[in-house]
C-alpha cells in the first residue's frame, strides 16, 4: 500500500505540479492577498500597510455614489444586454437550422465580430457612431441617426449595448445551433402530425429541450456583460461624467488612477461576491428547468 | 431538425431576410474598409460612399506609425507560447486528476472549477503585486506566466470532462506491456485528446490574442506592445485622424480575421464542443 502511494507521487508531481504552481501563484495567492488588502489602506507604493478594519467597506456603502452609479449601470446593462443577445443569438440559430442554402456563409458572417477583441471593435464602432451615423442621418433624414451618439448617458448606454449584442450574439448562435440540431426529428414530426403550429412547437418542444444550451448561454452572457471592460474603455471611457462607467472600470480607476489600492481591492471583493452569487443562482435556476427528450 | 423539409417559398423568404440581416452585420466592416482608403476630406464629407480614389498611402502611414510588424510579432510570440504551454500543462493535470482519484485531487479539481467564476478584475490588483515581487513585471515572461495561471481553470475543466470519457482498458493494456505513466500519457492519451486540444487552443488563442487589460498592466515598454496595446496608444495620439486610425484598425483586425476564416470549421466546432461541456 505504502509502496503504491510512493509510486504515484512521482507522476502526481510531474502531471499536476506545473499547472498547480501557476494556478497558485496567479490566482490563489492574489485572491487571498486581496481579501487581506481590502481591510487595509494600501496605496500600492508605500512600504507600510495599515490594517483599517471595515473602513473601506464602510466607505463604499455610505460614501461612494460613483461606485453605486457604476453598479446600477452594470446591472441595467447586464439585464438588457443578456436578454437581447440571447434573443438575437437564438433567432439566428433557429432560422439557420431551417435548411437555408446559404447557412454556412451566414454562420461565418454572424460569428465574425466575435473573433475581434472588444477594444478594437469599440474603436471601429466609435467611428460608425460618430461619422457613419451622421452620414446616414444626412442621407435618410432619420432623427435616430442624428442623436448625439456616445455623447450622453442614454446613447452611451445603447451604443455599448448595440456593440455588445453585435459582438456576442454569434457565439451564442453557435451554441444554440449545436443544441437545436440535437432535437430529435421524431419528436418534431409527431408534434406536426398532432397539428401543433410553429409557435407551439417552439414554446412547448424546442425551448424545453434546449434548456441546457439556455443555461450555458445565459451563464456566458451574464459573465461577459457583468465583467465588461474593453468595450466600455474604447467606446465611452465611462463618460460623460461617469454615466456609463461599469463596475470593472470603477475598480480599475480606483486602484490605478486614484491609487487607492485598499479601497479598490475591497470593491473587487464585493464584485466577486456579486458575480459568484448571480452565476450560481442562474445556473441552479435554469438547470432545474432542463428536461430529457 | 429542419433539413428534412422541402425548399419552398416560405424558406426562400426566410433566406432573403437572413441575407439582409447578414448584410446588416457586415455594415460596420464596410464603413471601416471604404473609409480606410479615403483622403481625410472625403471621410468627412461622405462616409457612406464607395471611395472615389483609393489612397493606399493611408496604410503605409499606419503600418509605420503603429510599428505594426513589431506589435504583430509580440502578439504572435506571446499567444503561441502561452496557449501551447497552457494546453499541455492543463491536459497533463486534468489527466492525472481523473486517473488518480485521491481526496487531494478531488478537492483540487473543485478549486479549479470554483475559480472559473472569479472575475479577473477581482484579483488583478494584488496579482500585480505578486508579479512585482517575482521580478517579472514589464516582461513577456511575466505576462505568459500570468496567462498560464488564469487559463488553467477553464482548460482543466474542459480536459477533465473529456478524459473521463476515455476508456481505461487501452491504458491498462499499455501498462501491462511495460509502459510507464508518462509513456501512457504522451503516446496514448495525448493523441486521443486531440479534439479537445483543438477546442482549448482555439478558445485560449482568441482570448490571449485579443486581451487588452492584462498586458496593459504588465507591459509598459512601448517596444513590447501587443496589437491591442499598440492600437490603444495610437488612438490616444491620433484621435479623430480617421485617415490613419482606420487603416490601423484594419491592420489590427486582419490577422485574427484571417485566422478565423482559415480555421473556422475548427473554431466553430471547438466552441460548440467547449460550451456543451461548460
Amino acid at each position: 500500500m505504502g509502496n503504491k502511494k510512493m509510486a504515484r507521487l512521482g507522476p502526481q508531481l510531474v502531471f499536476v505540479g506545473p499547472v498547480l504552481i501557476f494556478f497558485t501563484i496567479i490566482m490563489i495567492i492574489p485572491f487571498l492577498l486581496g481579501m487581506y488588502y481590502s481591510f487595509t489602506d494600501w496605496n500600492g507604493v508605500a512600504g507600510t500597510v495599515t490594517w483599517v478594519g471595515f473602513k473601506n467597506f464602510q466607505q463604499i456603502f455610505t460614501n461612494d455614489p460613483d461606485f453605486w452609479k457604476s453598479f446600477w449601470f452594470t446591472t441595467r446593462f447586464t439585464l438588457v444586454g443578456v436578454v437581447l443577445t440571447n434573443i438575437v443569438g437564438f433567432a439566428l440559430a433557429y432560422f439557420l437550422t431551417k435548411g437555408l442554402k446559404l447557412r454556412n456563409v451566414l454562420r461565418t458572417v454572424f460569428f465574425m465580430p466575435n473573433v475581434i477583441g472588444g477594444l478594437l471593435l469599440g474603436f471601429i464602432w466609435q467611428f460608425i457612431f460618430i461619422k457613419g451615423f451622421s452620414t446616414l442621418g444626412d442621407l435618410t433624414g432619420w432623427s435616430f441617426f442624428n442623436l448625439p451618439w456616445l455623447g450622453d448617458a442614454a446613447t452611451g448606454f445603447w451604443g455599448i449595448t448595440i456593440v455588445f449584442v453585435w459582438q456576442s450574439a454569434g457565439y451564442l448562435m453557435v451554441v444554440y445551433i449545436s443544441s437545436l440540431t440535437n432535437v430529435p426529428t421524431e419528436v418534431m414530426e409527431a408534434a406536426e402530425i398532432d397539428g401543433a403550429n410553429r409557435w407551439q412547437m417552439l414554446k412547448n418542444i424546442i425551448i424545453p429541450l434546449i434548456m441546457p444550451a439556455v443555461t450555458i448561454c445565459l451563464f456566458l452572457a451574464i459573465s461577459w456583460a457583468f465583467k465588461m471592460f474593453d468595450l466600455n474603455l474604447s467606446l465611452t471611457k465611462g463618460g460623460p461624467f461617469k454615466s456609463t462607467e461599469s463596475v470593472a472600470m470603477n475598480v480599475y480607476v480606483e486602484a490605478f488612477q486614484n491609487n487607492r489600492y485598499g479601497l479598490g481591492t475591497a470593491k473587487s471583493l464585493l464584485f466577486f461576491l456579486v458575480v459568484a452569487i448571480i452565476t450560481i443562482f442562474q445556473v441552479r435556476l435554469t438547470k432545474s428547468k432542463e428536461v430529457e427528450a | 431538425m429542419g433539413t428534412l423539409k422541402k425548399y419552398n417559398g416560405r424558406l426562400f423568404t426566410t433566406e432573403v431576410l437572413m441575407v439582409l440581416v447578414g448584410l446588416l452585420f457586415l455594415v460596420p466592416f464596410y464603413f471601416l474598409f471604404v473609409n480606410s482608403v479615403k483622403p481625410f476630406g472625403d471621410i468627412m464629407t461622405n462616409s457612406a460612399s464607395w471611395p472615389a480614389v483609393f489612397k493606399w498611402e493611408n496604410y503605409s502611414k499606419a503600418w509605420e506609425l503603429t510599428r505594426f510588424p513589431q506589435a504583430f510579432s509580440n502578439s504572435f510570440g506571446i499567444t503561441v507560447v502561452s496557449v501551447v504551454l497552457m494546453a499541455l500543462f492543463a491536459a497533463m493535470g486534468a489527466y492525472w486528476m481523473v486517473r488518480s482519484d485521491t481526496k487531494f485531487n478531488k478537492m483540487l479539481f473543485f478549486l479549479f472549477v470554483a475559480a472559473m467564476v472569479v472575475p479577473f478584475q477581482s484579483i488583478m490588483i494584488p496579482l500585480l503585486k505578486v508579479i512585482n515581487v517575482l521580478g517579472v513585471n514589464n516582461s513577456r515572461t511575466g505576462l505568459i506566466l500570468t496567462y498560464l495561471g488564469l487559463g488553467a481553470p477553464m482548460s482543466i475543466f474542459l480536459f477533465h470532462g473529456f478524459v473521463k470519457a476515455i476508456p481505461l482498458e487501452i491504458e491498462e493494456a499499455a501498462t501491462v506491456d511495460g509502459c510507464n505513466p508518462y509513456g501512457v500519457f504522451f503516446r496514448i492519451v495525448l493523441p486521443m485528446l486531440r479534439p479537445m486540444l483543438m477546442t482549448v487552443i482555439v478558445l485560449n488563442t482568441l482570448w490571449v490574442w485579443n486581451d487588452y487589460l492584462l498586458p496593459s498592466l504588465i507591459l509598459q515598454k512601448p517596444d513590447m506592445r501587443t496589437i491591442p496595446l499598440a492600437t490603444f496608444a495610437f488612438f490616444g495620439q491620433y484621435t479623430k485622424q480617421w485617415d490613419i486610425a482606420l487603416p490601423a484598425l484594419v491592420l489590427g483586425i486582419a490577422p485574427v480575421i484571417i485566422f478565423f476564416l482559415m480555421l473556422q470549421r475548427y473554431i466553430v466546432e471547438g466552441i460548440a464542443a467547449g460550451s456543451v461541456k461548460g
